[in-house]
């Protein structure tokens, strides 16, 4: 009983991990297209090119595996495995509904989420140093800077939180979730949000993968079934900084009727966060090097600390 | 009074108002464009009005018209008569792969052989494919569209003018014929009611 409970919630996250990239995907296609004054696909599955992404996934795995003569070979195809695997874990860790509906809760689920986020910038490093390229190992290097920028605010503004709600695990988080830790803890939100964007290197973050200047940074000499993986991780990473931002600093579950409905109240912010993090990209032009790690440093860090002082202040006042 | 993160602001506000709107894309292979009258697709013969002058041929920057003819002699309509040559068109061809659609040909034809169509559909795989003989360019003058109609108050035009009055003529002499002998045109008449 216990086994078949454990093999149901891995593959119900499995699928999930399937399914949702590809949906944020397909809107981004969408989205992108109408914000642009485009339709963008149309013709793929019949009905407004639903299907694009199942026909980009067929013509991914009918190319060709190619391995440049100069690449560390092993390392060079690990990589796309421990750039994408890593988001899966942390679905597994994200609380979905009230009483625990999530794939496993871990005490310290804040803890292993930050970890297990910042080994998949470790695959697109890998990548970078393996390929044997200069632009790959450019992008590798900006990917590394952009991580060591990026994750100080980020773990800053997710400490915040687990201070406000005493605990690290992520159900305790939203148990102890009260309305008024939206205005409370949004500075926090703003940082952690923003930085988990700069962690996937989505637009306006992308530099490690200016293709403008350094043609598509680490995955360069990526092609077919490894190339879609990297895309499918910056997807899954979307949806799993979407839902963290959802479950850390919008309440997750909470909203009206969450026994019955929070699975779609956490569907919800999730998506519409999702929807944040393509707008955003549709709208901003690309921040310079420098532009980004300044902003990291002199904005982000200070805010979250900021909103750490802030939140130790009200914790003491209420407590 | 400015607030920083105006600029962003309106980004967003940009972006978002445009995805709120029709896009004006026209889906082409479903959707077929429609084009003004005067566009420039392809050039049609006809070649009826051809007399093989060569002015196209010739004034052709690119020469990508091809023509061939070959003079015949018409048998003399009088007994004392000369007899007449006439030029008798073999091939008209104009290759589309040098053509450069600057339209002198159809500016210089001073018979009204040449004509713009919007027609725009005629992509070849071989650019050898690309030179259409006479019976393809006389086939594209089915579609092109009637000239643009006079304004209200404008001239009547030359031709139709000489037309009208040579009709004013004819008709003028045939009331005069048949005022003159009425009781001829009455009988006709009853003879056409008995048959």
């Amino acid at each position: 009983m216990n086994l078949l409970d454990t093999v149901l919630r891995c593959v119900a996250t499995l699928v999930v991990f399937l399914v949702l990239p590809l949906v944020i995907g397909q809107t981004e296609h969408k989205v992108m297209a109408h914000m642009q004054g485009r339709l963008g696909p149309m013709y793929a599955g019949g009905f407004h090119g639903w299907a694009q992404l199942v026909a980009d996934g067929v013509k991914f795995a009918q190319k060709e595996d190619i391995v440049p003569a100069g690449a560390d070979r092993r390392v060079f195809q690990l990589a796309p495995a421990v750039s994408l695997l890593p988001y899966l874990f942390v679905l597994l860790a994200i609380p979905v509904g009230p009483d625990g509906f999530v794939g496993q809760a871990i005490d310290a689920g804040l803890f292993f989420v930050l970890a297990v986020m910042g080994v998949a910038v470790i695959g697109k490093l890998m990548a970078g140093w393996a390929s044997a390229n200069k632009f790959s190992l450019l992008g590798g290097l900006r990917t590394a800077a952009q991580l060591m920028s990026y994750e100080l605010p980020m773990v800053l503004a997710a400490a915040s939180v687990a201070m406000a709600a005493g605990t690290l695990s992520l159900p305790g988080i939203l148990d102890a979730w009260q309305w008024y830790w939206l205005p409370w803890q949004i500075i926090g939100g703003f940082v952690f949000f923003t930085a988990g964007l700069a962690e996937l290197q989505r637009p306006p973050f992308d530099m490690p993968i200016a293709d403008s200047e350094i043609i598509f940074g680490a995955y360069t000499e990526y092609t077919g079934l490894r190339f879609a993986f990297f895309l499918l991780s910056e997807y899954a990473g979307i949806l799993v900084v979407s839902a963290l931002t959802a479950v850390l600093f919008l309440g997750g579950w909470h909203g009206p009727m969450a026994d019955q409905l929070g699975w779609l109240w956490m569907l919800l912010k999730t998506f519409a966060l999702a929807f944040v993090v393509i707008w955003l990209r549709v709208t901003y032009p690309r921040l310079r090097e420098d532009q980004l790690m300044r902003f990291a440093w002199v904005a982000l860090v200070p805010l979250a600390l900021g909103q750490l002082a802030l939140t130790g202040i009200i914790k003491v006042a209420i407590a | 009074m400015s607030f920083p993160g105006v600029g962003l602001a309106k980004g967003l506000a940009v972006t978002l108002r445009t995805m709120t709107k029709k896009s004006v894309t026209a889906q082409y292979p479903d959707a077929q464009p429609v084009l003004p009258p005067r566009s420039r697709g392809v050039i049609a013969l006809l070649e009826e009005n051809c007399t093989v002058c060569m002015l196209c041929a010739r004034e052709c920057p690119d020469w990508c018209i091809y023509i061939d003819s070959h003079k015949e002699t018409l048998p003399a309509a009088e007994p004392n008569a000369r007899a007449r040559t006439r030029n008798v068109l073999d091939r008209f061809a104009i290759d589309f792969s040098l053509c450069m659609y600057c339209g002198i040909c159809i500016e210089v034809c001073p018979f009204d052989a040449l004509f713009w169509s919007p027609e725009f559909e005629y992509a070849e795989t071989d650019i050898l494919e690309l030179t259409h003989e006479r019976d393809k360019l006389r086939e594209w003058m089915w579609t092109v569209p009637a000239p643009p109609a006079l304004d209200p108050a404008a001239e009547e035009p030359k031709e139709i003018a000489t037309a009208r009055k040579a009709a004013d003529k004819l008709a003028a002499a045939a009331a005069a014929a048949a005022a003159a002998e009425p009781q001829e045109k009455t009988v006709s008449h009853e003879e056409g009611g008995d048959a």
